[in-house]
């Protein structure tokens, strides 16, 4: 430190050193950019071996296996698309498919509604960052952790999510247990999990509309519905696609709360597309199979990010 | 319109009463579960039938946290409800603060080595490297975990902690967006005067930006720590080891080891909590760090 903290050059002393700098810029230029490229290598050399060993390496072997018998004993045997022929025929995937959407639909529609709201009521009335802390609890527990505890207040005999609907007059629910109820469950559990981290998303974008516009709105005398519509929501929808692509990614990668509740059950009423792959691969060892299943679900993935962002704008917004 | 502009004040009183009624609800539906977890933690199994509906512990006992930590003899863990299999929870609790502190500490480190790279130092190709490092956050973790299983199986990783951290160990596409994100927006006027007095890039990395950095690097480590005292995924498939096993997966072990249809809910819920003590206690301490770090700022 003791070359840092004595009078770093004086004025003139600087100024001829960049004089000189910029004299010879040419030459210069050219050595220290030789010069950064060494040191940067050192810099970011464990970056490219995490990246190249646990990314790209990666994705490109899950590619080619997706194209490969492959039980994880001996060598993959190369059978070109026939793994994805059999995917298109197969029943199970196609269910697993339904089940996701079913999934994504239910857990986003609620949870972007109830965030949106919270939000709303985190910027115009709850601003402590107590209340914003509180809500974000959830999200900051384990999925497994979340998962058990749903669990429990959702059982059928002792739950006291039950027990409150009894005592309502009303039938038991077997939540978890039934084909019919286990997806809006799950969907349920994690909207409860990311509500709050959502709102949190939101929120920030609302901070950002500047104030003077809904001073401009309240002038005109327009009804707080009003403003909402036009001057809240135009400004805010940018935020709300990059909120929706997000969760929406996320959404369909579900599967803590799956693997630790129903197992994807009963029957497969709860065998969304990550426990497929999961299952076909350490359940039944079809590498092959499992992999392409990976690949469809990354395409997906990246169709719908793409369609987001294409068709509601996320990178303009509407007042522009 | 005209008569709205008359009675405009009470409505709104109203308005704010009713928007802090749902703030109210928001609330107490988030934190009535917790609440619940202790309550039936502090309960015993075979008085909770018969008190379904109380709100207070039934039949308050402390056995669940004692049969959880170990402290129980197999007879007795029986006859609380418990399934009287071993349960190493001192030994999971050491291997979750094992992984999440190995792998946060690897990938924040490496993460502001190579962020500093994108940020300050100039070389060819450094913007084309960047946005290759960026498209890979677009992989699904589902995807790259099939390979990745069979390449730490083939290293004979499996059930070791190195296999578990690995993949985590060097970087995340976040992390270094995070990170150069911050650096650029610092001011290289302190960094510039110590190269012209000649330091070296590694030691204005040291001795100027790391700590100049220091808060954004914290609150990057605490969600970075957070989200693998969470994480679930990898380490059911590398580290189903009793000897590697993290508390997550240790949880849901400990779910179905339960005889089907008595299981035992207050040891459940009991290791439920003792699990998320930990991230209780981060969020006591740092709770407004976390809270105010989350937006797009950091992520767009």
């Amino acid at each position: 430190m003791t070359t840092l903290t004595k009078p770093v050059g004086s004025a003139s002393e600087r100024s001829r050193k960049t004089n000189g700098h910029q004299g010879r810029q040419s030459k210069r230029s050219l050595t220290s950019r030789m010069g950064d490229l060494k040191i940067a290598l050192f810099f970011i050399f464990p970056a490219v071996i995490g990246f190249v060993a646990f990314f790209l390496i990666p994705t490109i072997r899950g590619v080619y296996l997706s194209f490969t018998e492959y039980s994880i004993l001996g060598e993959p045997t190369w059978i070109g698309i026939k793994n994805y022929t059999a995917i298109f025929a197969d029943e199970l995937f196609w269910n697993a498919m339904g089940v996701t959407l079913q999934y994504v639909a239910l857990n986003i529609g609620f949870q972007t509604v109830i965030a949106l709201g919270l939000a709303l009521l985190m910027h115009r009335v709850a601003k402590s960052t107590f209340i914003r802390g509180a809500l974000l609890l959830p999200f900051l527990v384990a999925n497994v952790i979340v998962a058990l505890l749903w669990f429990w207040m959702l059982d059928y005999q002792l739950g006291i999510v039950n027990e409150i609907i009894s005592w309502m007059g009303l039938p038991r629910v077997a939540f978890f247990g039934s084909e019919q109820w286990a997806i809006p469950t799950i969907a349920f559990v994690n909207v409860w999990r990311h509500m709050g981290y959502t709102a949190l998303l939101i929120f920030a974008g609302l901070q950002s509309i500047p104030n003077h516009l809904y001073e401009v709105a309240n002038l005109d005398g327009a009804s707080p519905t009003r403003t909402f519509w036009s001057v809240t929501m135009p400004l805010l929808r940018p935020v709300l696609v990059l909120v929706l692509v997000v969760t929406v990614i996320g959404s369909f990668q579900v599967f803590d709360t799956v693997a630790v509740t129903t197992n994807g059950g009963p029957v497969n009423a709860s065998r969304v597309i990550q426990m497929y792959i999961y299952q076909k691969a350490f359940g039944e060892s079809d590498f092959g199979y499992a992999s392409a299943l990976a690949v469809i679900l990354f395409v997906i993935l990246a169709l719908v990010a793409f369609l987001q962002m294409k068709f509601l704008k996320g990178n303009e917004s509407d007042l522009d | 319109m005209t008569t709205s502009t008359i009675t405009t004040k009470k409505p709104l009183n109203w308005r704010r009463i009713g928007a802090w009624a749902l703030v109210a609800v928001a609330l107490a539906v988030t934190i009535a579960p917790f609440l619940w977890m202790l309550r039936t933690a502090l309960s015993s199994n075979s008085a909770l039938a018969s008190n379904a509906g109380n709100l207070l512990p039934a039949d308050f006992s402390w056995n669940a946290f004692k049969r959880v930590l170990g402290l129980q003899s197999t007879e007795e863990a029986i006859a609380d409800g418990g399934s009287g299999a071993a349960i190493n929870f001192w030994l999971y609790l050491r291997n979750s603060i094992l992984f999440a502190t190995i792998t946060t500490t690897g990938q924040v480190f490496f993460s502001a080595m190579a962020a500093y790279a994108f940020a300050r130092l100039r070389w060819p190709g450094r913007n084309k490297v960047f946005a290759v490092f960026l498209t890979t956050m677009m992989v699904p973790p589902i995807f790259t975990a099939l390979p990745n299983f069979l390449m730490i199986k083939n290293l004979g990783l499996l059930n070791t902690m190195a296999g578990m951290s690995l993949p985590f160990l060097f970087m995340t596409p976040f992390a270094i967006f995070f990170l150069r994100q911050f650096f650029l927006s610092m001011s290289r006027e302190v960094e510039e005067a110590a190269m012209l007095d000649g330091a070296k890039h590694l030691r204005i990395f040291f001795q100027i930006v790391l700590p100049n950095a220091a808060a954004p690097i914290a609150t990057l480590a605490l969600l970075t720590f957070i989200g693998q005292w969470n994480e679930y995924f990898w380490p059911l498939l590398v580290g189903q080891d009793e000897n590697v096993r993290v508390l997550t997966v240790g949880l849901s072990v400990f779910k179905s080891q339960s005889p089907q249809g008595a299981i035992d809910w207050t040891g459940l819920m009991a290791g439920t909590l003792v699990a998320a003590l930990p991230i209780f206690l981060l969020f006591i301490a740092f709770g407004k760090k976390v809270v105010n770090s989350i937006g797009f700022s950091g992520i767009k």
